[in-house]
């Protein structure tokens, strides 16, 4: 049985993974690797893993992503010119137009498409971009995915399941 | 259909909104009457990728790309009332946009494809302003989130914002998720915004839904205070602002909207998640956000119709025109539905705005068709949602104001621009 980590792990790698806000970071503290497991709800099968890309900003589809080279063009997002290519996406969830799922879909014919999702807000533009580009993808979990996972993260995701477990390395 | 005695497209169709459904945690499907979206729409990265030619496309590109469909299938004629929204070439004005032959041809060719098959070829973003105006209550499948939240908002009809995948599916089977704007506990309001100054003009009704998307995201908002009673011009240029900013498909409007005849009625006798008001302040930090775009008061284009330009606004935008003549810096588009164009031929409005130097097109815009004239630097603008939108897409600056500011910059090459 898999040990549902999450909450466990949360109380240990929290005072050192985000800091708490609390004193600055010395070299001294070492962050051992961890594993952290998040349960939610299947929205597409299939499973995937890879690097972490994470933002707070939800995404627009069509006319907030350059669909020829996967990457973020929103003014002023979070994400402005990085490419979602071969990442796990986490990310609150859609906005904007309703071409939105066309707009993801033509990712996957250009082989620029992320390799999962991991959000919370459900919404039928994300339910549909995420069916048509044939991806594992996640929502509604029993931990905030933003609040757990960071930027760089090896995230693997078993849509099937929905589950989604976050590997941290050690990091000095 | 799903076991394919309806023919191999409703199968694929049923398929496809079976997935989808799973995906929203769907439970059922309603029977849709009232379908809009973009059948089939090519592009050069699909005929390429398909490797077709607009000729023999568009049941590969249905089946493929709209059906999701690893099979190409023979796409039969539409079994509800379907039409189709705005695409990205102008018939007559292909020239005007920069579009070359191909890109006309491969728009005809679909778009003969789609009518042959029953799909009303409406090519706007504004189908209730065009002749599909469906009644309340009626569960639609619509795209183009401006349409959405008009249809839901304005005219108490059902929809979600559909994608190009799911409106081509339910155009073959009049199915569609049951899930949240079809249902009536999802139509209620969750954030109340209190309006403390006065909103009356189209410039106020597109700052206060932008404010509102921005505040509010997915989530549906019941405005009250000093709102009057807006038209529908006001209606669709504060939807599309809203839907731009955040990801609004419904609002209420007390004493306005078909839903919302008492606050308590639009809450659903619930209290709000939030309240929110919005006064002086946060008007004027919305007008400052949506000309954040632009430094440069030289204005070398002017783009009104977005959504596309009602008759009454090509009336205003004739009047505001008329013997007058563009500045020789300065060029004008006024995008509007081919409907709506013919009746303001009829009307003689088309031929102020030639004889001013403004060109009138139609199916598309901007954004969409990714066209500018060239050498554009900076552009103005009196719709929210186009701000919002083609400054990122063409990379360059945007002014937004009233339609009479952006008639004042065609005519003089400035801009002149004044937060209310």
């Amino acid at each position: 049985m898999t040990k549902l980590s999450g909450t466990i792990l949360d109380g240990e790698c929290r005072p050192e993974g985000r800091g708490a806000g609390t004193g600055p970071r010395t070299s001294a503290i070492v962050r051992e690797a961890i594993t952290i497991t998040l349960r939610g709800r299947k929205v597409v099968g299939g499973y995937a893993e890879g690097e972490a890309l994470v933002t707070r900003d939800t995404i627009s589809g069509w006319g907030g992503i350059n669909p020829m080279t996967g990457t973020v063009i929103e003014t002023r997002h979070e994400l402005r010119g990085q490419t979602f290519k071969d990442k796990v996406l986490v990310f609150p969830g859609a906005k904007g137009s309703s071409g939105w799922s066309a707009a993801f879909h033509v990712t996957r014919i250009t082989g620029t498409a992320p390799k999962a999702l991991v959000f919370n807000e459900m919404t039928t533009k994300i339910a549909l971009g995420a069916v048509v580009m044939r991806i594992p993808s996640v929502t509604d979990f029993d931990q905030d995915p933003l609040e757990v996972i960071e930027n760089g993260d090896w995230v693997k995701v078993d849509g099937d399941r929905g589950i989604v477990e976050i590997h941290r390395g050690p990091r000095g | 259909m799903l076991d394919g005695r309806e023919g191999k497209a409703r199968q694929k169709a049923m398929d496809l909104l079976v997935r989808y459904g799973e995906a929203l945690g769907a439970e059922r499907f309603v029977d849709t009457t009232n379908v809009a979206g973009v059948p089939a729409y090519y592009s050069p990265v699909l005929l390429d990728y398909y490797k077709v030619t607009p000729d023999d496309a568009y049941d590969v590109i249905y089946s493929r790309f709209d059906l999701d469909s690893d099979e190409v299938v023979e796409v039969p004629r539409v079994m509800v009332n379907s039409c189709a929204l705005q695409g990205g070439v102008d018939a007559e004005g292909w020239k005007t946009l920069g579009k070359n032959y191909d890109a006309l041809r491969m728009s005809e060719q679909s778009e003969s494809a789609s009518a042959a098959r029953g799909v009303r070829i409406l090519k706007t973003c504004t189908p209730y302003l065009a002749g599909n105006v469906p009644k309340q209550g009626e569960h639609c499948a619509w795209m183009e989130s401006s349409a959405v939240v008009y249809c839901n908002s304005v005219l108490g009809a059902r929809t979600n914002t559909e994608g190009r995948e799911s409106t081509s599916a339910a155009m073959l089977t009049g199915k569609i998720p049951d899930y949240g704007f079809h249902r009536d506990d999802f139509r209620v309001a969750t954030h109340h915004i209190q309006v403390e100054v006065p909103v009356e003009s189209m410039l106020d009704w597109g700052m206060l839904g932008y404010f509102i998307g921005a505040e509010v995201g997915e989530r549906i908002p019941v405005v009250t205070g000093r709102i009057g009673r807006p038209d529908l011009i006001r209606h669709k240029h504060f939807g599309a602002a809203a839907a731009s900013s955040g990801g609004v498909e419904m609002y209420h409007l007390v004493g306005v909207t078909p839903e919302a005849e008492t606050l308590e009625q639009a809450l659903g006798a619930r209290l709000p998640l939030e309240f929110i008001p919005y006064g002086k302040a946060e008007q004027r930090r919305t007008y400052e956000e949506l000309n954040s775009k632009a430094r440069d008061t030289n204005v070398d284009f002017v783009m009104l119709g977005c959504p596309h330009a009602a008759l009454e606004q090509l009336r205003e935008i004739a009047g505001l025109l008329d013997g007058k003549r563009l500045s020789e810096n300065c060029k004008l588009w006024v995008f509007t539905s081919r409907a709506i164009k013919v009746e303001a031929e009829a009307s003689g409005y088309v031929g102020v705005i030639r004889a001013a130097g403004g060109v009138v097109l139609t199916d598309t815009c901007s954004s969409i068709a990714q066209a500018v004239p060239p050498g554009t630097k900076v552009v103005a603008l009196d719709s929210a949602k186009q701000t919002h939108y083609l400054p990122a897409i063409m990379g360059i600056q945007a002014w937004f104001g009233t339609t009479a500011d952006c008639i004042n910059a065609a005519l003089t090459g400035r801009w002149n621009g004044r937060a209310p």
